[in-house]
């Protein structure tokens, strides 16, 4: 019953066998142990696991491995360039936008989205965006803020 | 101030692993060989079990075992602990049922644990725990703790006749009763506390591991207090020795005191790895999550507070039910009575207190403490029944707390219920905030609303806690069986840098960067050159962990102290090689010289000296240069401040939207201010969810309504406002750090303030209380009550 797929992952092709039910997410930390993506929910809700996939976010536990045969996908591991941080990630680390860091990834990943169809998000259109990505940590105020400074730089880049 | 010392908000040396997907948790953890647990769990809140029969699923493809209740009695295996005993009003222990890791006969929540199934991978266990078949009998179940007393309601233990597990009172009920009878006024108010659930973002998880050439035990946890997990499993569940075992609580995705706890799961892996001779990884599904992590509050309470005709509080009567669970957690039962009950005289000086607190068994899952513990609980009731009377006595809210307060000077401050607050300034407190909010502009801002159709409020709170848990002596008089110190260790390297080891745990609270601030600071050294490291029993010495605000206030000061040892021994080797007496050298910047003099030697130089002795007082000091301290609090920490929330509400919808949050804590002295917001921002979103959005529902057979993120509110960046803070530090004398904790407040007084904002809002129609939360509908149905014309409309 194994399927093989065969994708982009942080601009590496790689390939393997799946079950017919593996999601994205397991595929990306069980076999290719990119554990950056995390597993907050069995719900679809909390956005621990957000993904680019050919550019747009995507929960990845809403997905199967197999439905992405083809495609391009990036994960938290892809964004920083050479050890340079990318600027949403170094926005989150000067504006204090994490804590036990487990929301972070989808919430990086999400922000950089975000980005793309709102150069210069205000407040109100960021905390509307985050409605599917949970912090339990950092009450978002410094998220917001992260994200605010973080598409500032991304504009400017 | 140095760029990295104490005070300066220093980035956090933790982010770049987290930003960059290289984080530890345990999920991430794989050991070779590694097998894949399932838990088959209870669908009944209460049931007999008469038969499980697991044949058809040990024949399933890739099961390895499946152990059962039984297996484990086969074993002598101990029940899970609690961790602190209190005694009822006659003086009889408190009941303390078994809490098997696996049920044997009977299931008393829903997702008890039935039985493990290991196999070759998840799917498969998954598969396979659907072929075990589970004759259970359903029972009748007690889910709400206000019917749990009652004489008719359905029974959890047969050794707590009428649920109760004690009867615990403090103060004198005469005296009070006295006071109350002869006041010129008395509030009166009841309350529900609403049942939460933590939900950490990081799920638990847990990885056994048994080494057969060694005979050791290592498990991997999603914990806060890696040391306590070990004492607890391995002296109570599975007879291993300390030495035997090692614990590993990793990167932890948030806690907030749900996984303080040691909990089946990690007894459960450590067991069966030896049985099965590979490692095992459990890793809780969401919804696993909802039905096992222990869940926070649940307390209904009824409450009276006595005052004069200028409003000064005489008297304060209390009467709560708490909701222990069906089983004891490990520190349940000190939650509603020592981190509840002495927190009653809040920040007022109210002479006299009473409080009767019965803990009752029911049908769910355990309660324990939970982001501030107790404290959240005591200050919800104190500062919505001050709140009341201040409307009832037709007082400003400020003004009648301002005639209760206790004053800067007044501090230290012996309350009626046990504490000694060592320093405060509540009316400081309350001034900062008032302007900060604009309280003088209030009443033109609720016109303005007004206009708009909506319904403007102002909340208040003003909260002191106790935390910096705590002086084991203390805690020991009053049922812990443990001690509440900390333990640090400072490891100088040959070159000068330094590894700072420490008892407890960062989940999400910055240690690895306010710690190496507090060595950078007193050692002289550039912050790059300390690494902090902790969750590890098998290289941190010992110690108790991170919940309580305790992390600084506890573990900081065993830090300082191992430092303080550093610094003596180190004088020694430079007054060695500087050829100067001992009481002649001065340590300042990292440099050590002779007083008057400008010889001197880096810290890099002795620490050298230190491992290559050569020139070494050797007779009288060993080489190295590496030290351990313990400290013991001699008492708790106390940090307080003022809330106050404006909302507004839609009459239409029943919406409450913050519209203003501020909070003005004192936090005695701020080591890194950026991460001391964080933490206040994370408290308060934390308590905002509880007043507005969050509630654990278990329907009247016990069956778990919310039990998921569809159906249990968590608090979204779209539900909070920004919110506006400032600190108002009054150093703590008690505190060697001059510290108070910080990590919990938000939670604590953030609620009171949330609700009497709201109740300001809708006083003008009559409206005198709401409970938590205050979800839409209950708003939308309360201003309809209190308006049949408008609901006739
Ligand atoms: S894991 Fe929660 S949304 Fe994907
Ligand atoms: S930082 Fe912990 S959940 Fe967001």
């Amino acid at each position: 019953m194994a399927i093989s797929v065969s994708m982009t992952v942080n601009g590496k092709t790689v390939s393997g066998d799946v079950e017919a039910r593996t999601l994205l997410v397991q595929f990306l930390r069980e076999q290719l142990q990119l554990t950056g993506t995390h597993v907050g929910c069995d719900t679809s809700q909390c956005g621990a696991c957000v993904v680019h996939i050919d550019g747009e976010s995507v929960k990845s536990c809403t997905v199967l491995a197999a439905q992405v045969n083809g495609t391009s996908v990036t994960t938290i591991e892809g964004l920083a360039n050479n050890g340079t941080l990318h600027p949403m990630q170094e926005a989150f680390r000067e504006h204090h936008g994490l804590q036990c860091g487990f929301c972070t990834p989808g919430m990086v990943m999400s922000a950089i989205d975000l980005v793309k169809t709102h150069p210069k998000p205000d407040e109100h259109t960021i905390r509307e965006w985050l409605e599917g990505n949970i912090c339990r940590c950092t009450g978002y105020h410094n998220i917001v803020k992260a994200i605010k400074a973080g598409a500032e730089k991304m504009s400017a880049a | 101030m140095s760029a990295t010392g104490i005070g300066a908000s220093v980035r956090r040396k933790e982010d770049l692993r987290f930003l960059t997907g290289r984080g530890n948790y345990t999920d991430d953890i794989n050991r070779p060989g590694q097998t894949h647990a399932y838990i088959l769990r209870s669908p009944h809140a209460h049931a007999k079990i008469n038969a499980i029969d697991i044949s058809a699923a040990q024949a399933a493809p890739g099961v390895i075992a499946i152990f059962t209740g039984k297996d484990m009695a086969a074993d002598a295996l101990g029940g899970l602990p609690c961790g602190w005993q209190i005694h009822s009003r006659d003086g009889s222990p408190m009941k303390e049922p078994g809490h098997p890791a696996l049920v044997v006969d009977r299931v008393r929540h829903v997702g008890d644990q039935v039985a493990v199934v290991i196999a070759e991978s998840l799917g498969q266990a998954k598969d396979a725990a659907e072929l075990i078949e589970v004759d259970y009998a359903p029972l009748p179940a007690i889910a709400h703790p206000g019917k749990a007393l009652a004489g008719a309601a359905p029974q959890v233990w047969d050794e707590a006749p009428g649920n109760l597990c004690y009867d615990w009172i403090i103060g004198d009920e005469a005296e009070v009763d006295a006071v109350l009878k002869g006041a010129h006024h008395v509030t009166r108010i009841e309350l529900t506390n609403n049942r939460l659930i933590p939900n950490a973002m990081e799920p638990r998880a847990a990885v056994g591991e048994y080494d057969r050439s060694t005979g050791d035990y290592t498990l991997y946890t999603t914990s806060q207090n890696p040391h306590v997990i070990r004492l607890l499993m391995g002296a109570f569940v599975l007879h291993i020795p300390e030495h035997r075992l090692r614990v590993v609580a990793p990167d932890v995705g948030g806690g907030f005191g749900s996984k303080i706890y040691h909990y089946a799961e990690e007894a459960i892996v450590t067991w069966a790895s030896a049985k099965i001779n590979r490692p095992i990884k459990w890793t809780a599904e969401r919804s696993e999550s909802f039905m096992t992590d222990a869940h926070g509050r649940d307390h209904v309470t009824t409450a009276q507070l006595a005052m004069d005709k200028d409003g000064k509080f005489l008297a304060f009567k209390v009467d709560t039910i708490a909701n222990m669970g069906a089983y004891l957690s490990t520190f349940a039962p000190c939650v509603p009575t020592y981190l509840y009950a002495t927190l009653l005289a809040g920040v007022y000086k109210t002479p006299k207190i009473f409080a009767n607190v019965r803990a009752v068994f029911t049908h769910t899952v355990p309660v324990d403490a939970y982001r501030g513990a107790g404290r959240p609980e005591a200050t919800y009731l104190v500062e919505r029944i001050v709140s009341q009377a201040a409307r009832e006595m037709g007082l400003d809210q400020a003004e009648l707390r301002r005639r209760n307060f206790i004053k800067r000077e007044e501090f230290p401050y012996q309350t009626p219920v046990a504490l000694v607050y060592d320093s405060g300034d509540p009316a400081g407190c309350l001034d900062k905030a008032l302007k900060l909010a604009d309280y003088a502009g209030f009443e033109a801002r609720r016109k303005e609303a007004a206009a708009r159709g909506k319904y403007r409020g102002i909340g208040f709170s003003t909260y002191v806690e106790a935390c910096g848990i705590a002086p084991s002596a203390v805690v020991g008089s009053l049922g812990a069986r443990a001690g509440l110190y900390e333990c640090g260790q400072v490891r100088v390297h040959p070159t000068g840098s330094v590894t700072v080891f420490t008892g407890t745990h960062s989940h999400g609270q910055g240690h690895e960067t306010t710690f190496a601030q507090l060595v950078s600071d007193k050692l002289g050294i550039p912050i790059e050159n300390v690494d902090v490291v902790h969750g590890d029993t098998a290289k941190v010495p010992f110690g108790m962990g991170t919940y309580g605000s305790r992390s600084l206030a506890v573990g900081g000061v065993a830090i300082d102290r191992a430092m303080d040892k550093v610094i003596a021994k180190a004088k020694k080797i430079a007054a060695h090689l500087l050829e100067a007496a001992e009481a002649d050298i001065v340590f300042e910047n990292g440099e050590f010289s002779v007083a008057g003099t400008d010889r001197k030697k880096a810290f890099g130089e002795i620490s050298l000296a230190a491992y290559v002795p050569h020139n070494y007082p050797i007779t009288e000091l060993e080489p190295g240069l590496e030290e351990t301290a313990f400290f013991d609090p001699l008492n708790f920490s106390y940090p307080g401040g003022a809330h106050l929330c404006e909302v507004e509400i839609d009459p239409d919808t029943g919406v409450t939207e913050v519209v203003k949050f501020t909070a003005v804590d004192d936090f005695g002295r701020v080591i890194n201010p950026m991460i001391v917001e964080g933490q206040v921002h994370g408290g308060l979103a934390q308590g905002i969810g509880q007043a507005l959005l969050e509630a654990c529902v278990y329907d009247e057979d016990g069956q778990l309504i919310t039990g998921s993120f569809m159906d249990y509110t968590m608090p979204r960046a779209d539900n909070l406002p920004n919110f506006s803070l400032d600190t108002h530090n009054v150093p703590a004398p008690d505190n060697p750090l001059g510290v108070k904790g910080c990590g919990e407040v938000g939670a604590i007084g953030s609620p009171p303030a949330v609700i009497n904002a709201i109740i300001d809002a809708l006083s003008p129609l009559g409206i005198t209380a709401i409970s938590m939360p205050a979800t839409p509908p209950k708003v939308w149905q309360a201003i309809r009550s209190a308006r049949p014309s408008v609901a006739a409309e």
